[in-house]
């Protein structure tokens, strides 16, 4: 592209929107830095795509305040906003071709700044090389594959040389190989050109794979906003170790620094906390060790195939749900085996 | 492909039953009449202008229908509001309506002494009586055909192509003209040729209101029924085969002008 665009920072302040008597968020804040690529992770109904759509301009907020580069965005019209949206339907003009498309925000400027048609064409085909289409220009959006479409309309929101790049579950509708191949791809091309990115996913494995930094939201609050490992490893609340990847939620009662479960330490607590409390174990965080004094005893009930290793199920007394248990050695408990299990790295909740 | 022969067995017949088989025989009848008086009737004064106030009213009326129906296919399809239901029905009334209802009904508004042609009349416009009202006539019982083929095209449409054109940093009327209407533009010319079929052919609405002065406001139908009126077949016919190739050729060419546009945007 001829000039680099400039990427600007975007600073959310207590933002909230209601609808009716639905609050879909409740005083979200948040700061995206210039070039940074930014995941907004969370379930249907989180807030997510409200927040997206504030920060685009499409909604007001009740209260609270977006800031592009340290200006207000309610001055700035949708224009000036310059923000290139990406939306999981394509929304591609079906009456245009891929060349029209791609220039159709060139040709919308006023006449003053709008470049020549020559340039436009240069634009288009440049841009066209960038999503590794080059040659399509004269093709109609139903003659491409889902996967094409969606390059063509980050194309089209890559050519008004946005501050900002939205992309609201961009890949939402594709199938999960072509999901795959994409999801690398938009890596490299962020890394090319280097655009502020704020991207909706409800997918975390494609947020944790994607982003710099991981926002997860629920019921239209800010759980917690870190890097991918931050998020991951060191999970501020219950929620987000639940949603990131598969955890066993365990009832256990916090008393000198253990987690106590059915009267018996089962796992270091580390801080001094007492009372009742959750312990969140994800499945390959399990080590089955029958002769160990910290731990729970239980009974394999199933065990199954799950990708790469074999997964058991493990039934313990005094729990409702049945344990997911990766088995990592090579052998594995035979089904009706009477197992114990010690807990390698797990997260304490209190009071949950 | 099976069942071809079949299937186009039964078309041809119904068709051939349904039109052909009346239509030839209306040719047949104009034919009885000799090639000379034919054609001195069909360019007599009378005739003409009734063609030229038939064909003339229906297509402005064809076309005012086609800016109001996109209108009315607009709200109905973006906007919620109360009663939108019963404005959606009260779309089909001209359909349902007996057209002497209709008929009756604008002349009775519309007349120098009905409750708008009194408020018009001081103004001195004149509707009631006259090739306004005639239009009007028209007007009334075209407009479901265009709401009626607009709206599911736009019902179709994503809402988001207008936040993406606006986020693109397109006018408000650059994304009408170049986002919306471009891909309603076949629906849109469907219903102005329904509209402009109907309105060519209505009787029943319009001699009520039109006055029917000859060649003022007199339709080119009605002087179809005066001929029959007095036993004139042949004449009769011959009014009605000079409608029928005009509508042909006129109907034909806005499909042409419809299947160019289909391909011109991509919908292949």
């Amino acid at each position: 592209m001829s000039a680099a665009p400039k990427s600007v920072p975007v600073v959310i302040e207590q933002a909230s929107r209601q609808f009716g008597g639905f609050a879909a968020l409740k005083g979200v804040s948040l700061t995206i830095e210039p070039g940074e690529l930014v995941a907004l992770l969370g379930p249907s109904g989180s807030g997510k795509t409200t927040l997206l759509r504030l920060i685009a301009g499409l909604d007001q907020a009740d209260q609270g305040s977006i800031l592009f580069d340290g200006v207000d965005a309610d001055t700035l019209s949708l224009r000036d906003r310059r923000i290139g949206m990406v939306f999981q339907s394509y929304v591609l003009f079906r009456h245009m071709t891929v060349a029209d498309n791609i220039a159709f925000g060139l040709r919308a400027r006023p006449r003053a700044t709008r470049p020549p048609d020559s340039e436009i064409r240069r634009r288009v085909g440049a841009l066209l090389d960038l999503v590794q289409l080059p040659g399509l220009e004269a093709r109609f959006p139903s003659q491409l594959s889902g996967g094409q479409r969606q390059r063509v309309a980050l194309a089209r929101a890559l050519a008004i040389e946005p501050r900002v790049l939205l992309l609201d579950e961009p890949f939402g509708a594709l199938d999960a190989k072509v999901r795959k191949d994409l999801r690398a791809w938009l890596r490299a091309l962020h890394d090319q050109t280097g655009h502020t990115t704020l991207f909706v996913t409800h997918d975390q494995e494609e947020a944790l794979e994607l982003a710099d930094r991981v926002a997860i939201l629920n019921n239209g609050l800010l759980e917690q906003v870190g890097t991918p490992n931050a998020v991951y490893d060191h999970p501020a609340t219950a929620f987000v170790c639940g949603f990131l990847g598969e955890a066993n939620r365990i009832p256990v009662e916090l008393r000198g620094g253990q987690a106590i479960f059915d009267g018996s330490p089962v796992f270091h607590a580390g801080a001094n906390t007492s009372g009742s409390g959750a312990l969140y174990v994800r499945p390959h965080h399990f080590h089955f060790d029958i002769s160990g004094a910290t731990g729970l005893n239980g009974q394999v009930e199933t065990v199954r195939r799950h990708g790469a290793i074999q997964r058991a199920e493990v039934a313990v007394r005094g729990l409702a749900r049945k344990l997911d248990v990766d088995i990592l050695s090579a052998v594995a408990p035979a089904v009706g085996e009477r197992v114990g299990l010690r807990i390698t790295c797990g997260h304490i909740f209190a009071g949950t | 492909m099976p069942g071809f022969g079949l299937g186009f067995g039964i078309i041809v017949t119904a068709l051939s039953l349904v039109v052909l088989i009346p239509l030839a025989a209306l040719v047949l009848k104009a034919a009885g009449a000799g090639p000379e008086e034919i054609w001195a009737l069909a360019t007599s004064p009378r005739v003409l202008s009734a063609l030229r106030i038939s064909f003339g009213l229906a297509l402005l009326a064809a076309a005012v229908n086609v800016v109001f129906g996109l209108i009315i296919a607009w709200v109905l399809v973006r906007y919620d509001f109360l009663g939108r239901r019963i404005i959606d029905a009260a779309v089909d009334l001209p359909f349902a309506l007996p057209t002497a209802v209709a008929g009756i009904a604008l002349a009775a508004l519309y007349a120098p002494n009905g409750w708008i042609g009194a408020l018009l009349a001081p103004l001195g416009v004149k509707v009631g009586y006259t090739p306004a009202g005639i239009l009007m006539a028209l007007i009334f019982i075209g407009l479901p055909f265009v709401v009626r083929t607009v709206q599911p095209v736009l019902a179709e449409m994503e809402a988001e192509l207008e936040e993406a054109a606006a986020l693109l940093g397109a006018s408000r009327w650059k994304t009408i003209t170049g986002v919306i209407l471009p891909p309603v533009l076949p629906a849109v010319l469907t219903g102005f040729t329904l509209a402009f079929a109907r309105a060519v052919g209505e009787y029943g609405s319009v001699i009520f209101i039109a006055g029917n002065i000859p060649m003022v406001s007199e339709i080119a139908p009605l002087l179809i029924v005066i001929r029959l009126e007095q036993f004139d077949y042949a004449g009769a016919a011959v009014i009605g085969v000079v409608m029928l190739l005009l509508s042909f050729i006129l109907i034909l060419g806005l499909n042409l002008l419809q299947a160019a546009l289909r391909r011109r945007l991509g919908h292949v």
